[in-house]
C-alpha cells in the first residue's frame, strides 16, 4: 500500500510538468519583454506605429494592425470552407466517403507551414500580381494561406460539435417534413452553436500565431496596409525577421512583442474553453 | 422571389460540397505539385551527401541527421511525461481541481504559437541554462510543443479501455500499478503509438521554434552543437533564393516523411479501433 503512495505522488508530480513549463514560459516571456514596455509605457508600446529600434523608438502598432488585417481574412476564408467541409462531412456525406475525406483534411494540418508559405510565393504571389495588381506579397496572400492552414482545425473541432448534436434532433426535424439543408441549419448548427464558436476562435489562435508561412507571403513592409493588395508585417513576423540580428534592448522589445501576442492568444485560449465548457454542462456531459 | 426548401437544399448542398472539393483539391494540387517538382532531384546523391555552397549543391544528409535527432530527442523526452500525465488523469485521480490544473496547462500550451515556443526556448535553454543554439535546446523545446498531443492522444487510448478489463485485474488481486502497467497501457498501446508518432509529425513540421533554439548550422550535428532540419533548410533555400530545385527536393523529402509517417498512425489506429470494437 505504501508503495502505491509513492507511485501516486510520483506520478503527480510527472503530470505537473506540463503546467511547470507553462509557468515557466510565462515568466521567462514576461521578464525579458515586460520591462522594455513599462519603460516605453503600454500606450505608446502598443498604439504608436514608430518602430524604430535603433534609435529607442518601440511602437508596434503597425503590427497589430497587419495580424489583425490578416487574421480577419484568414478567417473568413478558413471558417467558411472548414465549416463547409465539417458540415457535409457530418450531414450529407456517405460514410464510406468520410473514411476517406476526413484523413485528408487533417494531412492538411500535418502539411509544414513553410511548404503551405512556399507554394504561395510560387502560385498565389504571381497570380495575384498578374490579375489583381500590387506587389503581389500581400495581405490577400497571407489571408488566402493562413485561411487553407487554419481549415484543418476549424473542420475537426466542429465535426466533434456537430456529431455531438443528439440523433433525435435531427430525426425529430425530418420528421416534421424539413429538408435536410433546413434541418442542419435551424436545427443542428443551431445545437452546435458553442463548439463551431470555440473551433473558429481556436482557429483564429492558430492564425495570429503562424509565423514562417507569412513572412514568405506577406511582404513584410515597415508600413501600415491600406488596402488588401498591400504587403504587411504581423507581430509574429517581425519577431522572426529580426530576432536574428537583434540585440540589447532591441532584443527585449521583440520578446515584449511576444508578450502582446502571448496576451492575445490566451484571451482567445480562455474564451474558447469558456464557451466549449458551456456547451458541456449545457449538454449534461461531464 | 422565394426558392422552394427542395431547391434550396439542392443548391445549398451543392455548394457546401463544392467547397469540400475546392479544400481536397488544393491538398491533392499541393502534395502533387511539390511531389512533382521535387521527386526528380531526390537521388541517391542528394540523400546522402552534405550541402555544399550553402545548399546550392550537394545534398542534406547531416539535415536529415539533424532533423531525426531533433525530432527523435524531442518525442522521447515529451512521451512519457504526456502518457504518464494521462495516466496520472484517467487512473490515479478524481476530477477536481489538481486535474483540472494539469489540463488547463495541457490546453494552454497546446494554443502557445511556436514563434512564443522559440523566444522561450531562447531566453531559457540557450541564454539562461547555458545550452547554447543546440540539438538539446531545440529537442527540449520541441517536447514542450508536442506534450499536449501526447497528453490527450493517450488520455483517450487510455479511456478507451474497457471498464470490465480493469475489475478483471482487480478481481485477480493486482494493484492499481500492475492493473495500470499490464493491462490498461497494454490494451491502450496502439492508440498512445498513434499519439506519439503524429507529434513526431508536428515536430518535423516545426520551423518557427527550431530556428531561434537549434540554430541553423550546415554541418553534422552533436548534443551540444548547432544543427538544421528539413523544414528550416527548404525556408532558407527559398527564402533566400539559393536554389529552387534544392528546394522542390527537400520539400519533397519533408512532404514523404509526412505522409509515411500520418499513413503510419493512421493504419494503427484503424487496427486499434477494430480490435477495441
Amino acid at each position: 500500500m505504501k508503495r502505491e503512495k509513492i507511485i501516486s505522488v510520483v506520478l503527480a508530480m510527472v503530470a505537473m510538468s506540463g503546467i511547470a513549463g507553462l509557468a515557466l514560459i510565462t515568466a521567462y516571456i514576461f521578464k525579458e519583454g515586460l520591462p522594455i514596455i513599462v519603460r516605453v509605457g503600454l500606450k505608446d508600446f502598443l498604439l504608436s506605429g514608430d518602430w524604430h529600434p535603433l534609435e529607442g523608438k518601440f511602437g508596434i502598432f503597425s503590427w497589430i494592425v497587419g495580424s489583425l488585417a490578416v487574421t480577419l481574412g484568414a478567417m473568413i476564408i478558413g471558417g467558411l470552407l472548414g465549416l463547409s467541409c465539417a458540415v457535409v462531412l457530418t450531414q450529407f456525406c456517405p460514410r464510406r466517403l468520410v473514411v476517406v475525406l476526413k484523413p485528408a483534411i487533417e494531412l492538411l494540418a500535418g502539411i509544414p507551414s513553410v511548404v503551405y508559405g512556399f507554394m504561395g510565393v510560387m502560385i498565389l504571389v504571381p497570380w495575384i500580381r498578374q490579375h489583381l495588381g500590387g506587389p503581389g506579397l500581400s495581405v490577400l496572400a497571407a489571408a488566402v494561406v493562413l485561411g487553407i492552414m487554419v481549415l484543418p482545425t476549424v473542420t475537426s473541432i466542429s465535426m466533434d460539435a456537430l456529431r455531438a448534436v443528439p440523433r433525435s434532433y435531427r430525426d425529430g426535424s425530418i420528421a416534421l417534413g424539413a429538408t435536410g439543408w433546413q434541418t442542419t441549419h435551424m436545427v443542428i448548427l443551431k445545437a452546435a452553436k458553442s463548439g463551431i464558436m470555440a473551433s473558429l476562435i481556436l482557429g483564429m489562435g492558430r492564425a495570429i500565431g503562424e509565423t514562417m508561412a507569412v513572412i514568405m507571403v506577406a511582404g513584410n513592409t515597415l508600413d501600415l496596409p491600406h488596402g488588401i493588395l498591400d504587403p504587411v508585417r504581423t507581430l509574429t513576423s517581425n519577431i522572426a525577421l529580426e530576432m536574428s540580428y537583434a540585440s540589447g534592448d532591441h532584443r527585449k522589445a521583440l520578446f515584449a512583442t511576444g508578450v502582446v501576442l502571448f496576451v492575445i492568444i490566451m484571451i482567445l485560449n480562455s474564451i474558447a474553453l469558456a464557451v466549449s465548457s458551456k456547451r458541456a454542462r449545457k449538454a449534461g456531459v461531464r | 422571389m422565394r426558392l422552394s426548401p427542395a431547391i434550396t437544399q439542392r443548391l445549398v448542398v451543392a455548394f457546401l460540397w463544392l467547397l469540400t472539393a475546392i479544400t481536397i483539391a488544393i491538398l491533392a494540387f499541393i502534395i502533387g505539385h511539390v511531389l512533382a517538382h521535387g521527386l526528380p532531384y531526390v537521388t541517391w546523391d542528394f540523400l546522402s551527401r552534405s550541402p555544399e555552397k550553402m545548399g546550392r549543391e550537394g545534398g542534406v544528409f547531416p539535415i536529415i541527421v539533424g532533423t531525426l535527432a531533433v525530432t527523435g530527442l524531442a518525442v522521447l523526452i515529451a512521451a512519457p511525461v504526456g502518457v504518464v500525465t494521462a495516466v496520472y488523469l484517467t487512473e490515479y485521480t478524481r476530477k477536481g481541481r489538481l486535474t483540472a490544473v494539469i489540463r488547463f496547462g495541457a490546453d494552454c500550451l497546446a494554443g502557445i504559437p511556436s514563434i512564443i515556443f522559440g523566444l522561450f526556448g531562447f531566453a531559457f535553454f540557450v541564454i539562461a541554462l547555458g545550452l547554447g543554439l543546440s540539438v538539446l535546446s531545440g529537442a527540449l523545446t520541441l517536447a514542450l510543443m508536442a506534450l499536449p498531443t501526447i497528453i490527450r492522444t493517450s488520455e483517450e487510448a487510455i479511456r478507451a479501455v474497457p471498464w470490465s478489463f480493469r475489475e478483471v485485474s482487480y478481481g485477480l488481486g493486482s494493484t492499481r500499478w500492475q492493473m495500470v502497467t499490464h493491462v490498461v497501457l497494454r490494451s491502450a498501446l496502439p492508440g498512445i503509438t498513434t499519439g506519439i508518432v503524429l507529434s513526431l509529425g508536428r515536430c518535423i513540421s516545426e520551423t518557427a521554434a527550431v530556428m531561434l533554439t537549434a540554430g541553423s548550422a550546415l554541418r553534422m550535428p552533436s548534443l551540444l552543437g548547432s544543427c538544421r532540419t528539413l523544414a528550416l533548410h527548404f525556408y532558407t533555400l527559398s527564402r533566400e533564393g539559393i536554389s529552387m530545385n534544392m528546394a522542390y527536393a527537400t520539400a519533397a523529402v519533408l512532404i514523404v516523411a509526412i505522409l509515411a509517417i500520418d499513413l503510419t498512425a493512421y493504419w494503427i489506429m484503424r487496427r486499434f479501433i477494430t480490435k477495441m470494437s
